[in-house]
């Protein structure tokens, strides 16, 4: 049996095997991806070490690191369920497969959070996208609408800044709520509209998007753009997890060990309720994960 | 006989990057086309698939949307 099964390979996860790695645990990596939202990231100058590289570098190095250890993965696999299943913990995967191991960190991230209006599934990926980074290229030259004035809206207006026709940024809240650095960026530029308190009621399109709807102070309008970027925050990759403490969110509930509520069971970085959510944090709470593993495995001897 | 593909790719896409090297590690030739720079081809990349997400896979003439490991497998014949 495994000593420890590791769900997802993002920052906290993939930090979280360099550890065990280097302490010798005889273990596994079970992912969807590599990178995990770090590989949908543009710019980031804020990982110490780095004054600037993008998602994707930043993942290369991430993953190269990892395979240095020759860590045993398996991408390209979702869990269906988690839970203790006696003195182990045991886990199923979307294709049938069942394993069980003595411990298991969970870093399965979050995913991207959905408008839910209509049109949105019929144009996913017919102009409407979750990943400004991967697709805002096909958009050069063309008016695009980016929803959400957060960090991850504010980070896909800048890229589409460089590229796109015209940016409408439209955004529920009164005012917009990323860094300031990155406000003034997007305020200065000729090529965005900001549109505050305005929320999102229907796409619509032919083959390919043509516009967007929305209400601003109770006024419906609509735009006619080619592109939609839907950047509005993300949801918890928890729900396969069985039996542990969740908050309100879905977070995974953590303390300062990165212990769950059931023994055996840790969890880091995004997917918990730690506080912050950034590459760095994510990182050294996988690192702390596996160091807290490795002592309650020392304690089980 | 190889087959003859194409991938419809944009530089800054995590999964376009692991599609290619998933080709490179499988020793498939392939051509591939940064559509971010080629509106001609991006148009060909809309026109082929009905979607603009990226990659697209053009195996023989099969398309593949996104980086599916089995289908790519299957289309492949590995």
């Amino acid at each position: 049996m495994y000593d420890l099964i590791i769900i997802g390979a993002g920052p906290a996860g993939i930090t979280a095997s360099v550890y065990a790695a280097r302490k010798r645990l005889n273990f596994m990596v079970i992912t969807k991806d590599i990178g995990g939202q770090t590989a949908w990231s543009g710019d980031i100058e804020n990982y110490t070490g780095y004054q600037f590289i993008t998602g994707p570098e930043l993942t290369v190095k991430f993953e190269e690191h990892m395979r240095r250890y020759n860590v045993q993965m398996r991408e390209d696999e979702e869990i269906i369920k988690l839970q203790k299943m006696g003195s182990s913990v045991w886990l199923k995967t979307a294709k049938g497969e069942e394993c069980e191991a003595k411990t298991a960190i969970i870093a399965s991230g979050k995913t991207s959070r959905e408008l839910n209006v209509p049109g949105e599934k019929e144009f996913k990926n017919r102009g409407l996208t979750y990943c400004a980074t991967c697709d805002a290229p096909l958009f050069a030259g063309k008016e695009v609408a980016v929803i959400g004035g957060g960090n991850s809206g504010l980070d896909a207006a800048l890229q589409l800044m460089k590229i796109a026709k015209h940016i409408y940024l439209i955004n529920i809240t009164p005012s917009l709520t990323g860094d300031p650095i990155m406000q003034e960026k997007v305020s200065e530029s000729e090529l965005v509209t900001v549109m505050n308190y305005t929320k999102v009621t229907s796409v619509f399109g032919d083959k390919f998007v043509t516009g967007v709807r929305v209400k601003r102070e109770e006024k419906d309008e609509m735009l006619k753009v080619q592109g939609i970027f839907v950047e509005i925050g993300l949801v918890p990759n928890s729900k396969f997890v069985e039996g542990v403490e969740k908050n309100e969110w879905g977070e995974i509930k953590v303390n300062p060990y990165n212990e769950t509520n059931v023994l055996g069971i840790f969890a880091a970085g995004d997917v918990t309720d730690v506080p912050e959510k950034q590459i760095v944090i994510a990182a050294g709470e996988g690192s702390k994960a596996a160091l807290g593993v490795f002592k309650y495995l020392n304690h089980l001897r | 006989m190889s087959k003859k593909v194409t991938v419809y790719s944009t530089p800054t896409c995590p999964y376009c990057v692991r599609a290619k090297q998933f080709l490179k590690e499988n020793n498939i030739e392939f051509e591939d086309i940064d559509v971010s720079t080629d509106d001609v081809k991006a148009q060909e990349m809309m026109s082929k698939s009905g979607q603009m997400g990226v990659p697209v896979l053009d195996i023989d003439g099969q398309i593949i949307v996104g980086f599916e490991r089995g289908k790519i497998k299957e289309a492949l014949g590995i």
